[in-house]
């Protein structure tokens, strides 16, 4: 979120497309029912499903799964048609007015540079024409026909409401009504909020659908204001702590990327990481790079780490793919080459696409060892269950170790919600049995294989050998000492760069934010975005002071929120040009002539002066981006493409029916259904429901007896064509795998009308499995395809095509 | 003459008095079954009745055990009644001599027999009693299933059931008035009481309340006196 | 906001009303106290509801109820109906609004309405099983209950429920035993849109009242408030989008009322029965005062002998 929960409140305008804020985040969604209460706020929902959230909406809108892009682009080309754009922000916020290099064009779905046999564009003409002095040349009077506003501008023309509707299948009328209503957020005394979660992301071409809303909110002036903002709620209470610390393969903490193998020393590692600004006078805050990165490594290998060794750079593992992500282990598994699997508080036989595919992976594994609070059925992926988990145990070798853990509430720590705030808990219970906590069976597997390197040593032993673990007892590391390392301490004394003779922080001492991070390894800092989480205020995550002065939702004495307690990102941009609030009634900070000051820590140098400084510090241009460059792999713009499965033939470039550059492995490819196949003819889509929380809730009484059982929704249209009954058996089945599943036959759902076809939907929940108290059931991921998108890889669970048939089945 | 009158087992015994044998042993113990059902329900239905009368509840139990047996004991009623049914119906078809009592009732409640026409084995009194209870006691266990929520809940809608709970009640509280006079009647009307305890009356009390019975059985005994000991 | 619910204390409380509270206690007589407490309401706004069933969850866990995993017959309504563990349920109807021909969700939580007059009362035969205390709440006291049904029979919402286990009557007690140390009802305190809120009965319809400008600001010109006159008020009140249709919410009696079967039933039938046994017998015993004995005559004894002896009879 660039905003916070709270700050939902202030909002004018609610749009939840791309998620189901009131199914999925139903206490989150509370603020929704804030914004409609205090201030009369409008919610607006489009889904293919008229879902729990479209039941408290004022307008619903239906769409087909796989369409956002093409809807968003709708509206950009609506406001900009409409002269619906609020003009002072677009210009001075944002690239609108940069130029774009010769050769840079898009055609038949393609952007310049496609390379069919990778896969991969050459994005070397994605970029700004860089003039003499080493600046991005900008035209303010966007008149030059390469600069990004008229790139765009033609980008969208295709993107007519007629067009929306053929694509969508949101009638016409409905499209048009919802555009007004966003359109007049282009007002800087109107915002809205775009609220969207596992909905957008969850595609071949997610990342992108997010971007459509992200340039849309930009063009409204809704990006730092109070009450706008991108707001991606997360599906887990703590996952967006997981992105923060970095648990992705090609990550390290604080957004900081693990070295590639191209990358073999600790220089050339550095040198693609300068972030020269690109215009004059800007921030470009990741020029700071290096203190974090160096104060990392301090982190990891404490004094074995020094300049002279680079800070142990040779130590970090290097990739040679871009990812190993679970599509890649899985795939790793499956040809043989990855034989052990360690799998902490992860369900993948019920999580990731294509069953079938994960199941047989995991029967080639030596060894799987599942660390979790629960009985997974990951754990128990050779246990047969009937036509549930159809597998011969006689045939399965892997050895699989079980490891009791806690749950959130019988532990102490911190949870990092969607509004970035970590906020500290404490154990509400004693853990049942042998659970252990996982730092504890990590520090006790961590110093076994210690003592096991140090005793019989082997290859490449460094890294674990020196690994810093200062912990008070080694073997059971508690939650507030790893949050002060995570917090960062000095290791000298830091002085102030600018006065040597002033102490920042004194050696030994908590640092109090990332600021007073160094490369010179005299501070180490676990991750540097949380720094300042626990200080030498003390732990400033579990603050729970409800002050709000002015009641503006920002909250700053509760918890704390990364980066150094900013509840509102980009909050500089909540003001003009000149320092002044856009809408004085909902003032964030303000240039008080000397200084940035409000109800929000400034996302800015307080001292920073409005006419010199842009808003967005963390981008070299200091200016938000609606032309991304070559940050993303399959485009500068969004464009619509078809999921690889669809029911139809791309409208908008039939010559290029889905992301070109998605991931895919070639052995998947032969296991996806034909666009409009007749075989497949209706399109799926799975979710959630408000009753679980993934596979975790079944385990539990009160929520199975709220949804006992696994079922499928389908129209009473596509009822009547199948002739299926209301909560009668019904098999579904796509081209990897088949589900069986009670029929729940609603007027939530209705045929669309896609390109002049009648587009049936199969809406699958993905609760159910053969463990736990709930009734034994199939998910979703039988019959998901295996394709990533392009950019951060989540598999698309959200577009797929099946068939559906009434069966017999006795009743449980 | 219609042998309607006579059931199996009346028998007339010449003797000082004559002993006349009312009803079997059989029909006895079917009675008194029936009798102890209808006090119980009687009991336990009025502690549910009426609030002043929910210490009655006390003598099954408690209030649950009073609801849970209550219906049981109804089940016992039914067909012990239905026995009783079987066993008298014939005998209580109604007669011309009962319009005629029924228009005489002043004399009846008056002790005039003498003003009476000659009656069978039941007055028009007792058939009142017995054709109102049978269809009483049918309305009752009918009603009776429909509020028996145990078993039978789902079978009928809470508007149906409500029409149930009162039916049951009004037919209750006529029952149990049937069942004062029959029991009154009884009392009243002396040397009756013996008919359901030992099974017989005395030749007097049939002479004097059912003569046409005791002609008709008169009527079936053989010639000649009675070898028949005295009746103390 | 509506100002939350707090939370609780964890010093011991004294409970801020009790047995001596009570203006209604069943098949009794009882003489109300001279105060009455502030009448205590909890409103349902079904235009705040997202269905998600929190309440649900948190009413069987504070009563510690336990509930049967049932199957899916293809609704969202699970389980299907109250039962005497399920003391509130979400009830689902997709409801295409004719005029605007738009789908409307229309996800009404289901519970006991805690009726000012309520027919439960009325209609139960055991003394003090279900009381209604001064501040408007209806409570079934299980010791005392004896399983007769009869309330079900009484309420004109069709909400109690038997316990096939206890063989008890079971239903909302509005969380009688958290509001008398000051807390509200486990569901208002789980809500997370605060659809359901609880406070004083004069404070909920002055909150409905800005709820209902809300939604006819919105274009429901019909959304009003439920607390039907017909049984008096109730502790448990809805805003509807569609006041004019509360059937159209899964069956919402448009204007409920102890039945007049009931009302019969409990009233004149009660005392009328009564009088006729009453009268049943006190004929007997003042006939048997005036008329005496119906006794055997040695005459008719003689004229039976007689008979028997086959000698004709003479009068």
């Amino acid at each position: 979120m660039t905003n916070s929960w709270t700050d939902i409140r202030n909002t004018d305008l609610v749009v939840i497309m791309g998620g189901n804020a009131a199914e999925a985040h139903p206490c989150g969604f509370k603020w929704v029912t804030e914004a409609k209460a205090n201030r009369g706020a409008k919610l607006i929902v489009v889904d293919p499903r008229y879902t729990r959230s479209a039941a408290v909406s004022d307008v619903y809108a239906p769409i087909r799964q796989g369409a956002d892009i093409a809807f968003l682009l709708g509206v950009i080309r609506y406001c900009i048609e409409n002269d619906k754009v609020q003009w002072d922000y677009v210009k001075a916020f944002t690239n609108a007015a940069y130029i774009v290099k010769d050769g840079f064009a898009f055609e038949d779905g393609l952007f310049t540079g496609y390379d069919e046999k990778k896969r991969d564009y050459d994005k070397s003409t994605w970029d700004y024409v860089i003039g003499a002095d080493g600046y991005a040349v900008v035209d303010n009077s966007l008149e030059n026909p390469r600069c990004v506003w008229n790139l765009l501008k033609e980008h969208v023309s295709v993107y007519t409401p007629e067009m929306v509707e053929r694509v969508c299948g949101t009638p016409k009328a409905k499209f048009l009504k919802i555009a007004e209503m966003i359109a007049e957020c282009s007002s800087p005394t109107k915002t809205m909020t775009s609220m969207y979660a596992l909905g957008w992301t969850q595609h071949s071409k997610g990342s992108q659908n997010i971007r459509a809303m992200a340039m849309l909110q930009l063009i409204l002036g809704n990006i730092g204001v109070r009450g706008g903002g991108m707001n991606a709620l997360r599906g887990h209470s703590n996952i967006q702590g997981l992105t923060d610390v970095g648990l992705m393969s090609n990550l390290i903490p604080g957004y900081m990327n693990l070295p590639t193998e191209k990358e073999v020393d600790f220089d050339a590692y550095m040198k693609t990481r300068g972030f020269k600004p690109l215009r004059p006078g800007q921030t470009s805050y990741w020029q700071n790079y290096k203190k974090f990165f160096v104060s990392f490594l301090k982190s990891m290998y404490g004094a074995a780490a020094t300049p002279a060794n680079h800070f142990a750079y040779d130590w970090l593992p290097k990739l040679d793919v871009p990812f190993y992500d679970v599509l890649r282990a899985f795939e790793l598994m499956h040809q043989g080459k990855m034989t052990g699997y360690f799998c902490q508080g992860f369900n993948p036989l019920q999580s990731f696409p294509n069953r079938k595919k994960i199941s047989d992976s995991l029967s080639k594994l030596k060894f799987l060892v599942v660390m979790d609070p629960l009985d997974t059925e990951t754990a128990r992926f050779w246990e047969k269950h009937g036509d549930i988990n159809d597998v011969d145990p006689a045939k399965i070798a892997t050895e699989v170790y079980q490891l009791p853990s806690t749950c959130f509430a019988e532990d102490d720590g911190s949870l990092t919600n969607s509004g970035r705030w970590l906020q500290w808990h404490w154990a509400g219970g004693t853990a049942p049995a042998e659970a252990k906590r996982d730092t504890w069976i990590l520090a006790q597997l961590h110093l076994r294989l210690k003592q096991l390197y140090r005793e019989e040593g082997g290859a490449f032993a460094d890294p674990i050998l020196n690994l810093e673990w200062p912990y008070a007892d080694p073997g059971d590391p508690t939650a507030e000492e790893i949050a002060k390392e995570i917090n960062g301490k000095a290791l000298g004394v830091v002085k102030d760069p600018a006065d040597p003779t002033k102490v920042l922080v004194e050696a030994g001492k908590l640092v109090p934010s990332f600021a007073a991070l160094r490369d010179d390894g005299s501070t180490a800092c676990g991750c540097w975005i949380y720094s300042g989480c626990f200080n030498e205020n003390g732990n400033n995550m579990a603050r729970r002071d409800t002050t709000d002065p002015d009641n503006t939702g920002a909250y700053l004495k509760w918890a704390f929120a990364w980066p150094v307690n900013r509840r509102i990102l980009y909050n500089r941009a909540s003001a003009d040009i000149n320092g002044k609030a856009w809408d004085p009634s909902r003032k964030l900070i303000e240039w008080d002539g000397a200084k940035w000051s409000g109800y929000d820590v400034p996302d800015i140098a307080p001292t920073a002066k409005p006419n010199e400084v842009g808003p967005f510090i963390m981008n070299p241009e200091g200016v938000s981006r609606l032309f991304v460059r070559g940050m993303m792999r399959d485009g500068p713009f969004p464009a619509h493409y078809e999921p690889f499965e669809s029911p139809v033939i791309n409208p908008v470039s039939p010559r290029m029916q889905s992301n070109p550059v998605a991931r895919i492995f070639q052995d998947d490819l032969r296991q996806f259904a034909k666009a409009g196949s007749t075989e497949f003819p209706f399109a799926a889509t799975s979710y959630r429901l408000t009753e679980h929380f993934h596979y975790w809730t079944k385990h539990v009484r009160v929520n199975a007896v709220l949804q006992p059982e696994f079922f499928v929704e389908i129209s009473e249209e596509l009822a009547a064509l199948r002739k299926i009954k209301l909560g009668g058996w019904v098999r579904v089945w796509s081209k990897r795998g088949s589900v069986r599943a009670k029929a729940v036959v609603t007027k939530r759902i209705r045929p669309l009308i896609c390109d002049g076809k009648a587009v049936h939907i199969v809406g699958i929940p993905l609760h159910w499995g053969f463990t736990g108290v709930a009734k034994e059931g199939f998910g979703p991921n039988a019959l998901t395809p295996f394709v990533g998108d392009a950019n951060i890889e989540t598999p698309e669970y959200k577009a797929f095509l099946v068939n559906i048939e009434p069966i017999d089945w006795p009743e449980a | 003459m219609s042998a309607d009158d006579i059931e199996p087992g009346d028998a007339i015994h010449r003797g000082h008095p004559v002993i006349v044998d009312r009803y079997t042993k059989g029909a006895r113990i079917n009675h008194w079954i029936t009798a102890a059902s209808l006090v119980l329900l009687a009991l336990s239905g009025l502690a549910l009745f009426h609030p002043k009368l929910f210490f009655l509840t006390g003598l099954f139990g408690g209030g649950q055990t009073t609801r849970m047996i209550h219906p049981w004991i109804g089940v016992v009623l039914f067909f012990s009644f239905f026995g009783l049914f079987l066993r008298f119906w014939k005998a209580n078809l109604w007669k011309r001599e009962d319009g005629t009592w029924l228009a005489r009732i002043r004399d009846v409640l008056t002790g005039h027999e003498e003003r009476l026409p000659e009656l069978g084995k039941y007055n028009a009194g007792q058939k009142f009693v017995f054709w109102s209870m049978s269809a009483l006691i049918l309305v009752l266990i009918t009603s009776g299933v429909v509020i028996w929520d145990q078993y039978f809940y789902e079978f009928t809608t809470i508007e149906q059931k409500r029409v149930a709970v009162l039916v049951h009640a009004i037919a209750a509280v006529l029952a149990i008035s049937v069942w004062i006079i029959h029991v009154y009647a009884a009392i009243w009307v002396r040397g009756t009481i013996r008919a359901m305890t030992r099974g017989s009356v005395t030749g007097g009390w049939a002479w004097r309340h059912h003569r046409k019975w005791l002609r008709e059985l008169a009527a079936k005994l053989p010639n000649g006196r009675s070898k028949t000991t005295h009746a103390k | 906001m509506f100002p939350p619910i707090p939370n609780p204390t964890t010093k011991p409380q004294r409970p801020t009303f009790g047995a001596q509270d009570l203006i209604r206690r069943s098949a009794s007589t009882i003489t109300p106290p001279a105060q009455r407490q502030t009448e205590v309401a909890k409103l349902i706004d079904v235009s705040k509801c997202i269905g998600c069933k929190a309440c649900q969850a948190a009413c069987l866990e504070w009563n510690d109820l336990t509930e049967e995993v049932g199957v899916n017959v293809g609704v969202y309504d699970n389980p299907h109906d109250l039962t005497a563990n399920t003391l509130t349920l979400m009830r689902f109807t997709e409801w295409v609004n004719p005029e605007t021909d738009n789908l409307e969700w229309l996800i009404r939580k289901d519970g006991c309405m805690h009726c000012e007059d309520p027919g439960c009362l009325k209609a139960c035969p055991a003394p003090g099983a279900i009381v209604q205390y001064s501040n408007g709440i209806v409570d079934f006291d299980h010791d005392k209950c004896i399983g007769c049904g009869y309330c079900v029979k009484g309420c004109p919402f069709n909400i109690p429920r038997i316990s096939e286990v206890t063989h008890k009557a079971a239903k909302c007690t509005l969380c009688s035993d958290r509001v008398a140390v000051g807390q509200g009802p486990a569901c208002a305190k789980a809500c997370p849109t605060q659809a359901i809120v609880f406070g004083s009965k004069d404070e909920m319809k002055t909150h409905a009242e800005g709820r209902i400008a809300d939604l006819k600001s919105r274009g429901y010109a019909n959304a009003g408030l439920y607390d039907p006159p017909g049984v008096g008020g109730t502790h448990v009140m809805y805003v509807l989008h569609h006041a004019d249709k509360p059937e159209i919410y899964a069956g919402l009696p448009n204007n409920p009322r102890i039945s007049p079967i009931v009302e019969a039933w409990k009233g004149v039938t009660k005392y009328a029965g009564l009088a006729v046994i009453g009268f049943a017998a006190a004929f007997g015993f003042v006939h048997h005062l005036i008329a005496g004995p119906n006794r055997v005559s040695d005459a008719d004894e003689n004229a039976a002998e007689r008979l028997a002896d086959g000698r004709r009879w003479r009068s």
